[in-house]
């Protein structure tokens, strides 16, 4: 049972994360299905960078993991830019850019993964070893029978995801600039109309959706596979996507949505160990949280609203 | 949108982008032209140096056909899609699962050839007929975008054919799934042809004649016209009586059995066996292919062949020019990033175009 909530957990908080990223950019109104690209080209840098920093720490350090963090921020939000550029400036269909967006993040960060060992560490390797982040336990508080599980073995990732996301939501919902975002989505000629760009407030929207995206990446990068390698781009993006469509696009109800599919990919990971099942079944766990979501969808996708202006051009000209 | 702009703006998306892709060549110290040359050359466009026995340029452009085959109907796939309004990232999963039931179906039977192929190509049809039809079922009945629930059961077929695969029809050596009879195949492997050993693609006359038939269907009949407005505006059609649910499904039914024909000239084709856990990356440069073409059939064989090219020269020029495989999917990725513009370049022209009109309308008074 404890694994089961803490590895549900540790996936279940950075496709959070991510979610909350396409929150932004999709209640400002730009459909972002580049998510996925996102958070391997922030997983990317992130890895990168810590790859490049690991000679000059101890091995046991930490340090390059928090580094890490900071580029694949970095590198997420940078990337997020082109997707900004063709959906606003370029006036693209954003859900062509975002697919596109995604091929070309596989296909850039595969190939330079490959050059850049090969030139600069001189190795024939396509992936970053990066290896797992330390976990630590709060003690006292993991004592707590079942809901212990939760302060047991947590990835310090969480708790900054955590942080976070607390204050994604509160700027979101509380403050003057959460208003204008989300009247981007719904009503963008009364936004500008208000005397504020709108262009500029969903440049700020897909750069909030690509760092977060980016974060998320790093995350996944320093737990389930411990290296950065074109195994990143297996989904998570999507997922979070549907997550947040299941969650009617509100932070908390894509939060249940995340944590569902957490508990169900570790549950179903766990029953085959249980079962004592051969490995070829994982391969019918891992379809879990895909039937989940499809199957919620069927039952929630017809009482859902999307932003009303979401996937529309902004034309100032249009009535 | 005239018709001379309706070409000029791919050309243009594809110079920049190989000029681009040159750019990285050149940082990289590689020379950009060799290394594109070399690309013709792995397609068997070009001539190579030297030949291994019972190879020519001839066998190397036939295996460059019977890999286009596969192209042209997944790029017709999402371009169906596309006039529709609908946007098809399934086609990856509507392949593998034909290839998958055909394999099964047809590829492990004793069936003979003249019985065995057409089977596999109805098997495609069906089986990637239901697999799209599904989504659009999905879109109509339940408002599902149909771009979360293509790549939701892209995912599980991926994984349940994974499974299949591994549980009982797994080949131990290669890991693969077994590969299926010569009879079922929809490319002759290895036919001795004088002296040279070809791959004869049957599937590109199949091909061929899908870009005349979803031509005609497109610009000459009733469905195909509803299909468009549907495309076009939603509530219009519906305005004009036009029901729009069922023009959507019937979409993704040709759209989804356009992706089957490319899942069984694929799996069936090209290839013998399935690689478990792995979606084939055709279906995705579709999309590449199609935005290229300008979702229209007869462009799309110009546009596939391009990038038919990219990919299939790749491995040459890796091997030859020293430059990793993955260069020909930036470049891929670029052409597309470009391409995602084109509506933008469109837009700028015709604005420019208007204002010379009003500046001549000026002079006339």
């Amino acid at each position: 049972m404890n694994t089961v909530i803490i590895d549900g957990l540790s996936f279940a908080l950075p496709l959070f994360i991510m979610a909350i990223g396409g929150i932004y950019s999709e209640k400002s109104g730009v459909t972002n299905l580049a998510l996925e690209g996102l958070q391997g080209f922030g997983a990317f840098t992130g890895a990168l960078a810590a790859v490049l920093a690991a000679g000059s720490f101890a091995g046991s350090s930490s340090v390059p993991f928090y580094i890490a963090m900071v580029f694949a921020v970095i590198g997420g939000t940078a990337f997020s830019l082109i997707h900004a550029l063709l959906c606003i400036r370029f006036r693209a269909n954003m859900v062509i850019s975002g697919v596109v967006i995604n091929i070309l993040a596989m296909a850039l960060t595969s190939f330079l993964t490959k050059q850049i060992n090969a030139g600069v560490f001189g190795a024939a390797s396509d992936k970053f070893v990066l290896g797992v982040s330390s976990r630590l336990t709060v003690p006292g508080l993991s004592a707590i029978p079942v809901l212990g599980a939760v302060f047991t073995n947590v990835y310090p990732f969480e708790l900054v995801i955590v942080g976070v996301a607390l204050i994604a939501w509160f700027v979101l919902y509380k403050t003057r600039f959460g208003l204008h975002l989300r009247a981007c989505g719904d009503n963008p000629h009364a936004v500008d109309a208000a005397g504020i760009q709108v262009g500029r407030v969903r440049l700020a929207a897909v750069m909030v959706s690509g760092a977060l995206s980016g974060l998320g990446g790093i995350c996944f990068a320093y737990s389930i596979s411990a290296n950065f390698s074109s195994a990143i781009y297996v989904g998570y993006g999507y997922l979070a996507i549907a997550a947040m469509i299941f969650g009617n696009w509100r932070i908390l109800p894509t939060l249940g949505a995340c944590l569902l599919f957490g508990f169900a990919r570790s549950g179903g990971y766990r029953l085959v160990q249980v079962l004592a099942m051969p490995s070829s079944y994982q391969d019918l766990v891992m379809i879990l949280p895909y039937v989940l979501t499809l199957v919620l969808l069927i039952f929630f996708s017809r009482h859902n609203r999307a932003p009303r202006a979401l996937g529309a051009i902004y034309d100032k000209g249009a009535r | 949108m005239d018709k001379k702009n309706s070409w000029k703006i791919p050309v243009f998306t594809i110079l920049v982008a190989l000029l681009a892709g040159a750019v990285v060549l050149l940082l990289l110290g590689k020379n950009p032209l060799g290394a594109y040359y070399n690309l013709l050359q792995g397609s068997g466009i070009a001539p190579k140096a030297s030949y291994a026995g019972h190879k020519s340029m001839l066998t190397d452009f036939m295996s460059f056909l019977s890999y286009l085959t596969p192209m042209i109907f997944a790029a017709l796939a999402v371009a169906v899609a596309l006039r529709a309004g609908l946007f098809n990232i399934g086609v990856s999963g509507q392949m593998l699962a034909a290839g998958f039931a055909a394999s099964v179906i047809v590829g492990y039977s004793s069936l003979t050839a003249p019985l065995a192929k057409p089977l596999v190509v109805v098997i495609g049809i069906v089986a990637g007929a239901l697999v799209g039809g599904l989504i659009g079922f999905l879109k109509y009945r339940f408002n599902i975008n149909e771009v979360v629930s293509s790549i939701m059961l892209n995912y599980i077929l991926q994984y349940v054919c994974s499974f299949l695969i591994n549980t009982y029809f797994v080949d131990p050596v290669s890991r693969q799934s077994r590969a299926v009879s010569a009879a079922s195949r929809l490319t002759l492997a290895d036919m001795a042809v004088g002296d040279l050993k070809m791959d004869i693609p049957l599937g590109i006359i199949l091909a061929l004649l899908a870009v005349a038939l979803v031509r005609f269907l497109l610009n000459r009949t009733v469905t195909g016209y509803e299909m468009k407005a549907v495309g076009f505006s939603e509530g219009a059609s519906r305005y004009a009586g036009i029901h729009v649910g069922k023009n959507i499904v019937l979409t993704m039914v040709i759209s989804g059995a356009l992706a089957g024909l490319a899942g069984v000239t694929y799996y069936l084709g090209y290839f013998a066996s399935i690689r478990p856990r792995v979606l084939c990356d055709t279906g995705f440069d579709a999309i590449a292919v199609a935005l290229l073409g300008n979702s229209n059939p007869v462009g799309i064989i110009f546009s596939s062949f391009l990038i038919t090219v990219i990919d299939k020269g790749s491995t040459y020029m890796s091997s030859t020019a020293g430059v990793q495989a993955e260069i020909a999917d930036v470049i891929t990725g670029m052409i597309l990033l470009f391409s995602a513009c084109t509506a933008y370049i469109r837009y700028r022209l015709a604005r420019r175009e208007s204002g010379k009109k009003q500046e001549k309308k000026g002079e006339g008074r």
